[in-house]
């Protein structure tokens, strides 16, 4: 079985962005990108169940600019197989991702597609929910746990109650959540193999997709600023503080 | 322009986010209809039929329905879609999972976190962890937007709509449910408590957590945690607070022995009143409290318990 991991480059998680002045974005120039962390839980799942001999090859996908390679370089050399840059320098709205995505399934006929739950900077939590549609399979979101079985994908879901475990029919779409596993870090010799690994260059309009942005942001603005409040000295001070200067206790 | 809301209920139990939808699906000044889907959920329908501004409900009670899986779910909703301009579902992780198939299946985007509805086709969210905030315009045909809940208050009791049976089946032949662990708890649930405590990697085990329950007694609160406490074990997946856990917006939270980092911040910087308790007079996390408290836990807490 072949699985298909899509990344998505973003900004290191441990960068606080800013809104440009223009208010038009957050400014990224010098910023530290990075691959979206659920997207290298994805990564690191596929190349567990190809460790335990239950997936033969590891593809991995970006769709974004041409830069977008050095994440896929260090898929690869995490573990992926082989890679593919679906490249594009505009960005898509998120349906034209999906069906973008849907393309490359249709060429690779994966039996599983592992993708984060949610990317870092959009944080849209959506992708893998509307290739599930385009494709008509079945969807495991928010995974913190799975086992492939001889036709399905039993998937631990991470719910607002608790716990669901669902069994998919393959091929199936997982999306991951923090828990699933632990990333590893590429090793100096795989981060040299990886660089005779292959990856594939394919402009968006050679793939034959309309792409649309219908979802047109119109301004960005920085958050309400908290203005940062008082130390209180004692546990006596901040109970009578809450009591009678903030009121939100009795 | 005509709404179509998806409620969410459990064991007979109609919750609270659908109250929310309403009150956010009048800003698009057309009829508002409450999808109920389940096994059992006449009981659920009723509940709904008493909101305010619900002009209809609709009932599709299957089997196939049961446990709300989002592969039969989604194609009922996109069967009844052609009748609605507008689709709302919260934010949660069962309207997280279902909508964007539905938009999916309708050829339209989905948008995420929806806090403020400026017209019909311009919503605000916030993306970057909470870092920015767009003001995004929807050139799609029909809207299908998650609700940020907590950015909406909750309508009254005061309506009494008419109650609609759908017989449409999606047989579901691709995913099963095995089984579901829910966290038991007496405390309100999170995103809809007044009053939340949450503890973090500095609470250093789950037996220590039994300080923070006298407190959240005597405050009638819920209980959170960060993400380095639930990875330790401490407590359960459901209790995060964050980015990628739950959002909420208390009037009061407290944060004892959490440092304060982007990822929990975006989870609760929107509470009313925010109290840091923390050994470090240097975390972030006082860069946001209204109160802070210099010290260790496990002395400071006792005493507010004892103090309240
Ligand atoms: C993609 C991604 C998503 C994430 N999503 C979330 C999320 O949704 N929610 C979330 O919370 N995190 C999330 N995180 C993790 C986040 O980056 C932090 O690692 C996490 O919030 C830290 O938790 P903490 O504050 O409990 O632990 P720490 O950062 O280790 O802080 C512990 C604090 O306890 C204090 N302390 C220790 N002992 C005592 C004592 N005896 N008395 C008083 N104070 C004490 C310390 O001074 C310190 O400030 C995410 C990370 C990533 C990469
Ligand atoms: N441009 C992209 N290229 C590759 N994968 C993507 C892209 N955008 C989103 N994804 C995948 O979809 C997941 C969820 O992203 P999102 O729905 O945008 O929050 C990510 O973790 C990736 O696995």
């Amino acid at each position: 079985m072949k699985i298909l991991v899509p990344i998505k480059r973003v900004v290191d998680y441990n960068v606080k962005v800013k809104v440009n002045r223009e208010e038009t974005g957050v400014d990224l120039t010098n910023v530290k990108m990075a691959i979206n962390p659920f997207c290298e839980i994805a990564l690191e799942e596929a190349i567990r169940l190809k460790e335990k001999g239950i997936a033969s090859e590891v593809v991995t996908v970006s769709i974004g600019p041409q830069v977008c390679q050095e994440q896929l370089r260090t898929g690869l050399a995490l573990g992926a197989d082989r890679a593919i840059l679906i490249e594009s320098e505009q960005a898509p709205d998120a349906l034209s991702i999906a069906k973008l995505l849907r393309q490359v399934v249709e060429n690779e006929q994966p039996g599983l597609v592992i993708l984060g739950k949610q990317a870092i900077d959009s944080d849209n939590n959506q992708t893998g929910q509307m290739l599930a549609a385009l494709l008509g399979w079945p969807q495991g979101t928010f995974a913190s746990k799975l086992e492939v079985k001889d036709n399905e994908a039993w998937v631990t879901r991470e719910v607002d109650g608790g716990l669901q475990t669902l069994a998919l029919t393959l091929p199936a779409i997982v999306t991951t959540d923090l828990r699933l596993n632990e990333p590893r870090y590429a090793s100096l010799p795989n981060i040299m193999k990886a660089k005779r690994k292959p990856i594939d260059v394919i402009a968006v309009a050679d793939l034959g997709i309309a792409v649309n942005s219908n979802v047109q942001t119109i301004k960005v603005t920085p958050p309400a600023k908290r203005e940062a409040g008082i130390k209180v000295a004692s546990v006596a001070e901040l109970v009578e503080k809450l009591k009678n200067e903030a009121k939100v206790i009795g | 322009m005509n709404v179509l809301i998806y409620a969410e209920h459990e064991h007979g139990q109609l919750k609270g986010e659908t109250a929310k939808l309403l009150s956010a699906a009048e800003r698009f000044a057309g009829e508002s209809h409450v999808l109920v889907a389940g096994d059992n959920c006449q009981a659920v329908a009723e509940q709904v039929a008493h909101l305010a501004g619900v002009s209809k409900v609709l009932v599709a009670e299957h089997s196939c329905y049961a446990h709300q899986l989002a592969e039969p779910v989604s194609q009922l909703i996109e069967q009844l879609a052609s009748d609605y301009d507008v689709i709302l579902a919260a934010s949660t992780t069962t309207g997280k999972n279902l909508l964007p198939r539905v938009a999916a299946l309708l050829d339209v985007n989905q948008i995420s976190d929806v806090i403020e509805i400026q017209t019909a086709d311009t919503f605000v969210r916030p993306f970057y962890a909470g870092n920015a905030i767009a003001t995004v315009k929807s050139l799609d045909s029909k809207k299908v937007l998650t609700i940020r809940t907590a950015a909406f208050d909750s309508v009254l009791n005061t309506g009494q709509a008419e109650i609609v049976s759908l017989d449409k089946v999606f047989e579901n032949g691709q995913s099963r449910f095995i089984d579901e662990t829910q966290t038991k708890s007496a405390r309100p649930e999170l995103t809809a408590a007044d009053v939340i405590i949450s503890g973090g990697r500095g609470m250093q085990s789950g037996e220590n957590f039994v300080l923070l329950e006298g407190i959240a007694d005597k405050l009638g609160a819920a209980i959170g945690a960060s993400r380095a406490a639930v990875d330790a074990g401490f407590v359960p997946n459901d209790l995060q607070v964050g980015q990628t856990g739950k959002i909420v917006a208390p009037n009061l939270y407290i944060a004892v022995g959490i440092s304060g980092a982007i990822q929990h911040l975006a989870g609760m910087k929107d509470s009313k009143i925010i109290v840091a308790i923390n050994k470090d007079e240097d975390a972030p996390i006082f860069q946001v409290a209204d109160y802070g408290l210099v010290g260790d836990l496990f002395e400071i807490l006792p005493q507010l318990e004892a103090q309240l």
